[in-house]
């Protein structure tokens, strides 16, 4: 290295680096990356919190298989006759044991021989388990001693992957993490700048501005692959929720949806001093949206005259337009009103933001 | 250099401005030469950074002039900033980022200018370069925010309090740096309420007091122009107040007599003729000296001569 006294000496002796390294938007950009990578909470709410969450609601929600039922049973005999039936659940124990475990709620129903080769069933009718496992016995018994059933039936039960209420939910949640990731993370960067003054600084040398605005599009976008790829990586492996539309279709309206939120962010930090200012103002704009948007449950419960005010919410338009496309296997020209709805209100909030910013 | 040798790189003409209540500059004019440095002396919310802030165009005036390097803000906003350096008071750095990629950041903005590498070490932080902002000392800080105002080869430097609440070590390193640009030949516009370094590092200074230009002129030029060239200083066994004031105003060789905090300081011209007669006049008095110091008069004691107050009263 040179003598650093003759760095004044030898002015303007090296030009900007005209490489990629050197361009202010590719080094404002590290710095949205960087700050983002070396704040450990925000990596939680990006990425661990959108999965505990879908962890959570999927555990709550899951269709459980249906269920046996316990019945104390006091000979071989019957208990063998009741094994014959899956949804029963038969332990065969003496008469005294099987009159406790009946007291205790352990079993539903205790099955007993009666005089003549009859079979006394011992259960609580109030209890709807018991009346089941109550059928469900007698009907084995009978069946044990030879009845024949005059009409014969199979069960075909519904459980396919696309209609659970985690296939419902994964692009609910999806959307709602486009939403609080833009307007979060953009938000409150561009506040914070401002309020600890690191925007005056920036501004008083030649820093081109809109690579400034442009910088938190882009270090967004690099998130919102991680982001999608876990949540939806989580879906599809843990809950096997399905991926039917194209996966470009899918990306392109992640990316649309995002660039939505993004300028909704950048709206609502334009002229915001205080984090308090700013994060009242993203409550007041976010919270109708996790309301309305149909992320938990159907946005159809709602009355009809709200319908149209609920399609024209960016976070709507995400979500339907996710579910049609996982869910449906929907193009994009079935997702033509959503995105429509979502390009307005990138070009609506962007040219706003533009007009409104405080730099000073 | 691009200025013409003749015109001012800086050249300020009744410049205002008020906040709501309070007048912040008040019709100043100010020239700057290509090569100097400049220093606006003054107390705090004398108006010196809001006429810097004015200059480096991220304040507006209410009425008045600045041209800047033979350009103004209106018309030259982008080509100014590739040719300025600017710390701000106090400034204000992402302290997540480390200080190599902090330079890095403000070297990407500049058409030209040393490596960000070099800068570091211009400003002695090669050690500190993979470290966060967030963990440096606040001299540390003030060299950061010093390579940011230098990495892109500024023709003219704003520096704004730079070694304000630094020790006295980080102080001179400081200076050095300022030092080594000057001898570059290029201009700094520089604030302080420090005297000794408006007189280590100005040519020229301007004392502001309520957003006017009260005095200018180079260090020398000032200190002469208050007509005494030390200070005497005193402290006694009695209140200063029951000393006869007018009797010491009489003395050979005493220009003024002011109390300042319990003590008495004397303006005097011909030191040599006012100790023996200040000491005759206290015997005679009959008050007994617990303290006596003299010094030559400095910038402080020009600001005290024309506004009756010290600079860093707060």
């Amino acid at each position: 290295m040179s003598d650093p006294a003759n760095i004044f000496a030898a002015r303007g002796s090296d030009a900007r680096l005209a490489t990629l390294a050197g361009h202010p938007l590719w080094q404002l950009t590290l710095v949205r990356f960087r700050e983002f990578a070396r704040e450990p909470e925000a990596l939680f709410w990006a990425f661990v919190f959108p999965v505990l969450l879908a962890l959570g609601l999927g555990i709550a929600f899951r269709n459980r298989p249906a269920e046996t039922l316990q019945v104390a049973v006091v000979t071989p005999e019957l208990t063998r006759a009741l094994r014959q039936e899956k949804m029963l659940d038969a332990r065969q124990m003496p008469a005294q044991a099987a009159e406790e475990a009946l007291r205790t709620g352990k079993v539903a129903l205790m099955a007993a021989p009666g005089p003549h080769g009859s079979v006394v069933y011992r259960y609580d009718d109030a209890n709807p388990e018991a009346r089941t496992a109550r059928m469900l016995a007698d009907a084995a018994v009978q069946r044990a001693a030879g009845r024949a059933d005059p009409v014969s039936s199979t069960d075909r039960l519904v459980r396919e992957p696309g209609s659970r209420y985690i296939d419902f939910l994964i692009p609910g949640l999806l959307g709602l993490n486009l939403m609080g990731s833009a307007i979060w993370g953009i938000g409150f960067a561009i506040v914070d700048a401002r309020r600890k003054r690191l925007l005056k600084r920036l501004i008083a040398a030649p820093m081109p501005r809109h690579y400034y605005l442009l910088s938190f599009l882009f270090a967004r976008l690099g998130l919102l692959v991680v982001e999608v790829a876990v949540l939806l990586g989580f879906g599809c492996l843990v809950f096997g929720v399905p991926l039917r539309g194209s996966l470009a279709a899918l990306a392109a309206l992640c990316l649309l949806g995002s660039l939505s939120f993004c300028a909704l962010g950048l709206l609502i930090a334009s002229r915001a001093r205080t984090i308090e200012a700013a994060s009242g103002i993203m409550n007041v704009v976010m919270m109708p949206m996790w309301i309305f948007s149909g992320v938990f449950f159907s946005a159809q419960r709602f009355p009809g005259i709200l319908q149209p005010a609920i399609k024209a919410l960016p976070l709507t338009a995400v979500v339907d337009a996710l579910r049609v496309n996982m869910l449906q296997g929907g193009g994009l020209a079935r997702t033509g009103p959503q995105m429509g709805v979502l390009a307005a209100w990138l070009a609506v909030c962007f040219g706003l933001a533009l007009k409104l910013f405080r730099w000073k | 250099m691009s200025s013409p040798a003749a015109g001012a790189a800086l050249r300020v003409t009744h410049l205002r401005k008020a906040y709501k209540d309070v007048v912040a500059v008040d019709d100043l004019d100010l020239q700057v030469r290509p090569a100097e440095c400049f220093g606006l002396l003054g107390p705090n919310g004398a108006g010196k950074t809001t006429t810097m802030e004015i200059c480096e165009g991220l304040t507006d005036p209410d009425s008045g002039e600045v041209e800047l390097l033979d350009m103004r803000w209106s018309a030259h906003a982008a080509e100014l900033r590739q040719r300025l350096g600017i710390q701000l008071q106090d400034t204000q750095l992402s302290d997540k980022l480390t200080v190599l990629e902090t330079v890095s950041l403000f070297r990407s903005f500049f058409r030209r200018g040393p490596r960000a590498s070099e800068v570091v070490a211009l400003v002695q932080l090669e050690e500190k370069g993979r470290a966060r902002v967030g963990g440096l000392s606040g001299g540390q800080k003030q060299r950061l925010a010093l390579a940011c105002a230098l990495v892109g080869d500024p023709e003219f430097l704003f520096l704004d309090e730079p070694t304000t609440g630094l020790d006295p070590q980080a102080r001179r390193q400081l200076w050095d740096l300022i030092e080594r640009f000057k001898q570059a030949g290029r201009t700094i516009l520089l604030t302080t309420h420090y005297m000794d370094e408006a007189e280590r590092l100005c040519e020229r200074v301007a004392i502001m007091d309520h957003g006017k230009a009260i005095a200018l002129g180079t260090p020398r030029e000032l200190i002469a122009s208050i007509g005494v060239e030390h200070m005497v200083e005193f402290s006694t066994g009695a209140p200063a107040e029951a000393i006869d004031q007018s009797a010491l105003r009489r003395l050979d060789g005493v220009r003024d007599v002011r109390l300042d905090n319990g003590a008495v300081r004397l303006q005097v011209a011909q030191l040599h003729r006012a100790i023996p007669a200040l000491l005759d006049e206290l015997e005679r008095q009959g008050i007994p000296l617990t303290e006596l110091r003299t010094h030559s008069a400095t910038l402080e004691d020009v600001f005290v001569a024309l506004t009756g107050r010290r600079l860093r009263d707060e």
